[in-house]
């Protein structure tokens, strides 16, 4: 394990392998909680907080369900395991840094059985990932949904202040369309090659 | 390959351990990490109108709860609860509230399509964006009503609209006094009245009488006759234009009468702000 390794697992998670656009996973907070740039910063701080925990701790566990033959029991188990731990962080969190509490706020429980979480550990399994490349790819692919949620958001602040847009377009369709448009820019990001 | 029952024993056990693992882990750190709420927060907040307008300057109806509850701001800190709700909360809290006298909004303008244009603006529908551009925007007047609505989109208790003249207008009977028109206006045109008021100025220029003129039709010039007329001394021309004394006035209307642009109007009277000839022409 080298460093190159390692960036090589956190540029594809950011860009190559983008988790929404490329991946399309965590599509629902993406769409639901874009429409303002200081909710979507928000939601990609907890984020990229729940998806490097989650990483985290699922590899041990992921561990323990191999020692006991029981592969099979991975997604139910790992839906339990960052359910949980979310809860926990949450209170910790409310109890010791009030003020991160405060920033991250409803954001930390909408994101307990996200689909993008749910992913980025199960990827680590498919993946053959170690700790440090697990924790390394759930962080950067939290970074990768945080920027992909604020151009996504950005465009969509743009959007709301141009009143020229078709009524049978507006809202939802001009938002779904836009995020296709940047999905198709991201494919552009499959010709990078640069860690071969 | 077929499943021994033992698999399936094995998985339901692993399962329901590690469940009954992390809910004991969970159970015990609620108990340490409790934070102790002010059970009042929640029966205020349940109070508030929960429109989260932020009328009260806190970023939203449970912030405006637990300030009260806190005692960092006062019962009747919502501009939005209606003396039935101050009261409720003031049962809460347990102190006496003497109801404020209702206030609402006031657009300083009635203007609209009398105020001349120094061009025509094709742009983004908004006052903000329309004030950013070459000019101060496309009024004649630099303290106009520009027409766009960002005071419309603003009001989240559809208590102003633009009227038939094209300058916004607030419904008085909607308006809470939450602010939000207030801030959004980028010419700072929209101000407070008591809602018991009969007579309102609605110009706020500060150009001297021959440019309010040339600018607007519908514009103050600060001829001073309505104070020099009123009885109750409750009207003054500051800065080139008639500003009323609410705590004076007592909607004689004696202004109104001498108001020679039909500038001053009686609400009450007029009814909607009514449009004048236009001067000149």
């Amino acid at each position: 394990m080298d460093w190159k390794n390692l960036l090589t697992i956190a540029l594809g998670a950011i860009l190559v392998n983008n988790f929404i656009l490329v991946q399309f996973l965590g599509c629902c907070p993406f769409l639901g909680v874009s429409k303002k740039m200081d909710t979507a910063v928000g939601m990609g701080f907890a984020v990229i907080f729940v998806m490097g925990l989650a990483s985290a701790l699922c590899y041990p566990v992921n561990l323990l369900l191999e020692s006991l033959d029981m592969e099979f029991m991975q997604t139910v188990t790992f839906i339990l395991v960052i359910a949980a731990l979310v809860q926990f962080v949450e209170m910790f969190l409310q109890k010791t840094i009030p003020s991160l509490y405060e920033a991250l706020g409803v954001y930390l429980p909408l994101i307990t059985t996200n689909c993008a979480v749910l992913g980025v550990v199960l990827l680590n399994v498919q993946e053959h990932y170690n700790f440090i490349e697990s924790v390394v790819y759930g962080v950067t692919g939290g970074v990768g949904f945080l920027l992909a949620i604020v151009l996504f958001a950005s465009v969509r602040e743009r959007i709301a202040l141009v009143s020229e847009i078709p009524k049978c377009f507006e809202g939802f369709p001009i938002a779904l369309i836009t995020a296709g448009l940047m999905a198709l820019a991201f494919g552009g990001f499959s010709g990078l090659d640069i860690w071969r | 390959m077929t499943i021994s029952p033992w698999t399936i024993l094995y998985a339901v056990l692993t399962l329901g351990v590690l469940g009954g693992a992390f809910g004991g882990v969970l159970a015990v750190a609620s108990r340490i990490f409790a934070v102790e709420r002010d059970p009042r927060i929640e029966e205020i907040q349940s109070t508030l109108p929960g429109a989260n307008c932020g009328g009260c300057g806190f970023a939203g109806c449970a912030s405006c709860a637990e300030a009260i509850a806190s005692g960092a701001a006062p019962v009747n800190a919502c501009p939005v609860c209606s003396g039935e709700q101050t009261t409720a909360i003031a049962a809460i809290m347990g102190v006496e509230v003497t109801p404020a006298e209702r206030r609402v909004a006031f657009v300083r303008c009635a203007g609209g399509s009398r105020a001349g244009r120094k061009y025509d603006y094709i742009g983004l529908a908004d006052c903000q964006a329309a004030v950013k551009i070459a000019g101060n925007g496309p009024l004649e007047c630099a303290y106009g009503c520009l027409g766009f609505g960002s005071c419309v989109k603003a009001c989240k208790f559809d208590a102003l609209h633009i009227n038939a003249l094209g300058a916004a207008e607030v419904d008085r009977d909607k308006c809470t006094l939450c602010r939000q028109c207030m801030d959004a206006c980028p010419r700072h045109l929209i101000i407070d009245i008591p809602y018991a008021a009969d007579v309102v100025v609605p110009c706020a220029s500060l150009d001297k009488g021959a440019a309010a003129k040339n600018n607007c039709a519908a514009s103050c010039i600060a001829c001073k006759l309505c104070e020099k007329n009123c009885p109750q001394d409750a009207i003054h021309v500051i800065d080139n234009v008639a500003v009323i004394d609410y705590t004076k006035c007592t909607s004689c209307g004696t202004c109104v009468a001498k108001c020679p642009r039909k500038v001053l109007l009686d609400i009450h009277e007029d009814g909607k702000v009514a449009p004048v000839a236009q001067a000149g022409d």
